[in-house]
């Protein structure tokens, strides 16, 4: 996974027909921070709208999810290793941090994992 | 597009089991295959029996085992006892051994073997500790002494979200990445039906109340054999929690499933068959009345 393919999330994500559908209740905005960069993922009814990229200077968004560049890099492999392979694996190990409001994240956790999936080798044309 | 299947019963018989439990009258869900040995299976947090489905089809275990699944009062085919609405539901060690026992007295079981996943894995543990007499031998999947929560468990029960959705949701990632698609999917399909706070409820036992990390010791193998058998990519009990049992319970033997992740016998029947089926022979030998 390279940086510049979180960028290619509307791609990637609005062409699944199954994914939007589940995600059609959602209207948010996910901060991204992949180590030390910041990409800013808006979210409506299910597709992505927007991907910026940071530096921000005053952004607002519902809830941010935060890790290394090295464990995303592991979460986005196409075989991750055990601890890696999943969000709340992440989480557990305490490689994942969730900020701000965990509402739609719980509410929704399969489309997210799903979302972020879609940047794993493999996944990435 | 899935294979068509040649139509026709599986071995497969379900029952139900009138008993008391706890001080209430219950009807209890009861599955079984085979003739042999008496070897009960217990189902995971939240879920229920149709896990052992695999074990179950096997006619190289049923052959020489009478396998057996409940579900455990709120889950699967077993309802809450009367008056559920009135209270929250909270399994306890306590509650888990009475209906364990409870079970195994009412099917006039013989020194079965329990086998038993996640907080069955768990329970066995206490099986070992306080009742080795009566039992062949037990059978612990992703065993662990002691399980921290590692996310806030109100999201499992509450009006304002969905817990069939958030209950399948949160466990999908503890299935191994080489699981079969339709096996994984049947795995989460069973999360997706649980009752309102019956996975949170059982996570009582798992995180709270059954913590056995300072009574290892009191496992002795010689009075009733203990095999561990955990997947590689649990990250709820994990490889490492399973070590760590073996290493503390002299002569329990521990063995780490390639691939495989927290519901080896419903996530992946086929491989789990291939750990499984070597273990159930060892007891076999073990055992001089075997058929």
């Amino acid at each position: 996974m390279q940086h510049q393919d979180i960028e290619q999330l509307p791609e990637l994500a609005n062409g699944d027909p199954w994914l939007t559908h589940r995600g059609r209740f959602l209207d948010v905005s996910l901060m991204l921070e992949v180590g030390d960069h910041q990409y800013l993922i808006r979210i409506r009814e299910g597709c992505v709208e927007s991907v910026e990229r940071g530096p921000f200077v005053m952004p607002r968004w519902t809830f941010a999810l935060h890790a290394s560049s090295q464990d995303w890099n592991a979460f986005w492999s196409a075989a991750p290793p055990p601890g890696y392979h999943d969000l709340v694996a992440m989480m557990k190990f305490k490689r994942l941090r969730l900020a701000g409001d965990p509402y739609p994240f719980m509410t929704h956790i399969r489309y997210f994992k799903d979302l972020l999936g879609r940047l794993r080798e493999g996944e990435v044309a | 597009m899935t294979a068509a299947v040649e139509s026709g019963f599986e071995p497969i018989v379900g029952r139900y089991l009138k008993l008391d439990l706890l001080g209430r009258p219950h009807r209890v869900y009861v599955e079984e295959a085979g003739e042999g040995i008496p070897l009960l299976c217990l189902h995971t947090a939240g879920s229920d029996s149709r896990q052992y489905r695999g074990v179950m089809n096997d006619g190289d275990i049923t052959g020489k085992y009478r396998v057996i699944a409940f579900d455990m009062p709120w889950h699967g085919k077993s309802s809450p006892p009367a008056g559920w609405h009135q209270f929250e539901y909270r399994l306890t060690s306590q509650d888990y051994i009475d209906m364990i026992l409870a079970v195994c007295d009412a099917l006039s079981l013989d020194r079965p073997v329990i086998m038993g996943c996640s907080i069955g894995g768990r329970i066995v543990l206490q099986l070992a500790m306080d009742y080795p007499d009566r039992f062949r031998a037990l059978i612990g999947l992703q065993s662990g002494a002691h399980a921290e929560p590692y996310y806030d468990l109100q999201w499992l029960h509450r009006p304002d979200v969905h817990g069939g959705e958030v209950c399948a949701g949160v466990v999908s990632g503890l299935i191994g990445p080489s699981a079969p698609e339709a096996d994984r999917w049947e795995t989460l399909w069973h999360y997706s039906q649980g009752g309102p706070g019956v996975f949170r409820g059982d996570l009582y036992f798992y995180t709270v109340d059954g913590d056995l990390r300072t009574r290892l010791a009191d496992i002795d193998t010689k009075l009733c054999p203990l095999y561990l058998l955990t997947g590689e990519y649990d990250y709820s009990c994990t490889p490492d929690d399973t070590r760590e049992v073996a290493a503390r319970v002299e002569g329990a033997q521990a063995i780490i499933m390639d691939g495989m992740g927290h519901f080896p016998m419903s996530e992946d029947p086929e491989s789990f068959l291939s750990y499984l089926r070597p273990v159930l022979a060892s007891i076999v030998g073990n055992s001089g009345d075997a058929s």
